[in-house]
């Protein structure tokens, strides 16, 4: 066994391992490759004094050029909003009916509106700007207080019934239940419920309209088509915020319920606000 | 040697002396005085320039492939005043590739991997057939090697010349030599990572801007890291790219069979090899053909001897064949010592010069008494190339390029893509109607301004409302759409509630070129409240 084992085939000497009858040929491995391995391992040292790497007790090292995850993210963040400003900046200092009709510009603030919607407003209008019972559906074309963009600005801005905004729009509806008696009530609801063609069950619509003419005309209009300088609604139609059929119409006629929403200038900034305005208009019922 | 390995010791019976002591002859595996280097210097190849029909056919297809290459993206080609006049370009930032008469759109991009599956499948022709002639003939790294080689050459001399100022200690003409040498390799690397970054925008600009320092710094990168790989790769790697990077050479192992054409030293005439044939023949032995100059050895740009039989390192540049073929012409001898041969052939012809494996080589067998070849003895035939196995691989790569022509001939220039709005689904109107919100994306896909007409085809009683379109409700719009650009438009579609009777209807969005009768559609689907269905019960 003092020779050296030669393989016949490849004449190469083998390393004296064994496996089954395989034995395993003693070539050296090429000197480049040792060389890239080294250069990867002094590139691994450099890495760790540039980058954040070592742990320490209570932190780690944070490298000299001071880079990390967030550092980079920041960075970006900077670059994105500046090539923004262009956009943003004209938005501030246009009213929203004219950058509703600038193609690039209402482009922008929709797409910024969209954004600042989904954080803001989904939570009472949900995320499709669909609403529900007692919070407007905003896609379609029914408005309280008005839906050209300009408008809906003004809502967005001020809020409504907030208590903090002096400009903010307020719209009081009585509560009937204390001033009407049950059946008149219930006949004016069946007047309304008639009017926009649901079905009627309990009153006496002939009735009701006596009652509306007295009572409801000042504010929704005699011809019930409501008034949105005073944000009454339009009672003809097929839209219903506080729900349709006579037994909630009698319901919002005994006590109303009024909803609230905040003014959101102070909270998000007017660019925003006007973004907002935007989008609303954009989604199918702006004026 | 380790416990698999050693000798089990004979057991000694007790009160033995030194003497009887059973003696190992052993040497240690690992001492001082044997050890071999962990890691081997790469020993360096000095090529000689071979000559003949092959290496004629290699200066043509460096010529072709080059020129194709540098030369590709300063062709011009007109598109009319909306699109780039590059005839190959690769607009990233439009996300457009252009290639002569074709435009590709990222959606349409399985036009590429329809020729990166045909590349495949012609790769695995090529080497069925004719073994790794993409290695010997057009693999860049073989190419610029070939280039980097016709550098060193010119200024350092052939073969010998190198090998000597190799060795020669340094001297002014040593360095001066070796500077300019390396000076032109990196030019070449330069003017290859230049030439790549090309592809990739307005050639002529480009340069301007690369002269001027105006270029964006990507463009800099780019050419220095291909400028490296390129010098690196084709000065100082070599073959050490072909026998330890590439995979290639592993793969082939699967590609080639007994039919397989491969460069191939045909011992079975060649064998026994012997100096003087007179003084051989004097003695009474056989002599082979071949006369062991060592021509086919210097040539090898991958430093191997073929007359080892195939190995994993040999490209199939088919150097050697010139080589040898101008000795045998020199000698007057048949030519194809070394050559283009399959398996199957050799190993017919080994049995016969062999007598079955009887008898060592003896090469007299294999000839007639006037010196021709025996008719039993097996040559190159062209119909090998034509089997099972490689005609296959042609249909299937002739079956994706018919696909891919027929997808190129008859692809649409106009496309609709619609979107249904799904939050909300649907929206109720004041006067009852239901509305429905699309997000329309109209593709028009040639650089010329057109004007589409988008209608609505079915939905009976239905109209259309466009963002920022300054329009009534119609059925029917007219929408510009620029040269070469997706339009997208957020389309209201509303149906009053009488004109519904079901949650579900179905209706086409037509996009039309009226001047050339173009025209896309999409099925789209309309959705309302369920109740609509029972309106007539109530
Ligand atoms: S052995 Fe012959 S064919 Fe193979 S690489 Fe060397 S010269 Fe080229
Ligand atoms: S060139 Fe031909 S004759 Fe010369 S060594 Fe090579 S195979 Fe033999």
């Amino acid at each position: 066994m003092a020779d050296k084992h030669v393989d016949e085939l490849s004449g190469v000497e083998t390393t004296g391992h064994v496996w089954d009858g395989i034995r395993e040929l003693n070539n050296p491995l090429p000197r480049w490759w040792v060389w890239t391995f080294y250069a990867c391992i002094i590139w691994a040292f450099g890495y760790t004094i540039f980058y954040p790497a070592w742990p320490l007790l209570t932190e780690n090292t944070k490298g000299i050029w001071n880079v990390t995850n967030r550092s980079v993210l920041k960075d970006e963040l900077a670059v994105a909003s500046g090539a923004q400003k262009v956009f943003v900046d004209k938005i501030a200092a246009m009213p929203v009916a004219e950058i509703v009709k600038d193609k690039s510009l209402s482009e922008f603030a929709t797409a910024a509106g969209a954004a600042a919607f989904k954080v803001n407003c989904t939570p009472c209008h949900g995320s499709g700007a669909q609403g529900g019972v007692g919070y407007p559906n905003l896609n379609d074309n029914d408005w309280l207080w008005g839906g050209s963009a300009e408008q809906i600005y003004t809502t967005i801005a001020h809020g409504i019934r907030d208590t903090g905004d002096p400009d903010t729009r307020v719209s009081e509806m009585p509560a009937f239940g204390e001033m009407l008696k049950p059946e008149e009530i219930q006949n004016v609801a069946a007047y309304v419920a008639d009017l926009s063609k649901q079905p009627v069950t309990s009153g006496d619509p002939a009735a009701g309209k006596e009652v509306f003419a007295t009572n409801c005309v000042a504010c929704h209009g005699d011809q019930a088509q409501g008034n949105r300088d005073l944000g009454a609604p339009n009672l003809s139609d097929a839209i219903w915020l506080k729900g349709s059929g006579e037994a909630a119409i009698i319901a919002q006629v005994t006590k109303p319920k009024h909803g609230v929403m905040p003014a959101w200038t102070v909270r998000l900034g007017d660019t925003t606000v006007k973004e907002l305005a935007v989008f609303v208009h954009s989604l199918g019922g702006g004026e | 040697m380790n416990i698999y390995t050693a000798d089990q010791p004979k057991k000694e019976a007790p009160g033995a002396t030194a003497e009887d002591v059973v003696r190992h002859d052993a040497e240690p595996v690992n001492s001082a005085k044997i050890r071999k280097p962990l890691y081997e210097a790469r020993k360096k190849i000095f090529p000689k320039r071979a000559e003949g029909r092959f290496r004629q056919f290699k200066w043509i297809v460096m010529l072709i492939t080059l020129g194709i290459y540098y030369l590709g993206p300063w062709i011009r080609w007109d598109r009319g005043p909306f699109a780039p006049d590059q005839a190959i370009l690769i607009d990233l930032a439009h996300r457009r590739f252009y290639f002569f008469f074709i435009e590709i759109w990222p959606q349409e991009f399985f036009f590429v991997a329809g020729l990166l599956v045909m590349a495949g499948f012609g790769l695995f022709l090529i080497t069925s057939a004719v073994g790794r002639a993409w290695c010997g003939y057009t693999c860049p790294q073989t190419v610029w090697v070939d280039l980097f080689l016709v550098v060193e050459r010119f200024i350092e001399g052939d073969r010998n010349a190198r090998m000597k100022l190799d060795k020669a200690p340094w001297s002014f003409e040593k360095i001066w030599k070796r500077v300019s040498k390396h000076a032109v390799w990196l030019l070449i690397g330069v003017s290859t990572g230049g030439a790549w970054i090309f592809y990739f925008a307005d050639a002529p600009q480009l340069l301007l801007d690369l002269w001027t320092f105006q270029a964006p710094a990507v463009a800099y990168l780019t050419i220095g890291v291909l400028t490296a790989t390129t010098y690196v790769f084709g000065g100082l790697m070599r073959e050490q790219v072909c026998t330890y990077m590439c995979p290639w050479p592993r793969i082939q192992g699967a590609m080639l069979d007994e039919s397989s054409l491969t460069v191939t030293y045909n011992d079975w005439r060649g064998e026994p090899r012997t100096h003087g044939t007179k003084k051989a023949a004097a003695e009474g032995k056989v002599a082979g053909d071949c006369v062991d100059c060592n021509a086919c050895v210097v040539v090898c740009p991958m430093g191997i001897d073929i007359r080892d039989g195939q190995q994993l390192e040999c490209i199939t540049c088919a150097l050697c064949i010139d080589a040898c073929d101008g000795v045998m012409e020199k000698l007057g001898r048949d030519k194809g010592l070394i050559s283009y041969a399959t398996l199957a052939d050799y190993n017919a012809n080994m049995a016969l010069a062999t007598g079955n494996g009887a008898h060592a080589i003896n090469p007299n067998i294999v000839r007639d008494a006037d010196g021709h070849f025996h008719d039993k003895v097996k040559h190159f035939n062209w119909k090998i190339i034509f089997r099972a196995r490689t005609l296959l691989y042609m249909g299937v790569w002739a079956a994706v390029g018919v696909g891919l022509l027929v997808a190129l001939l008859s692809r649409d220039r106009l496309e609709v893509n619609v979107l249904h709005d799904r939050n909300p689904q649907f929206v109720l109107e004041s006067d009852g109607s239901i509305r429905n919100g699309f997000t329309v994306r109209i593709l028009n896909m040639i650089p010329e301004p057109r004007v589409i007409s988008l209608s609505l085809e079915g939905l009976e009683g239905a109209t259309m409302k466009i963002n920022g379109m300054d329009q009534p409700d119609s059925r029917s719009f007219d929408i510009p759409a620029d040269p070469d650009k997706a339009v997208t438009l957020k389309v209201y579609v509303t149906v009053p509630r009488d004109q519904l009777h079901d949650d579900e209807q179905h209706f086409h969005f037509l996009a039309e070129d009226k001047s050339s009768n173009e025209h896309d559609v999409y099925k789209a689907v309309f959705n309302a409240p369920a109740d609509v269905k029972n309106k007539d019960h109530h």
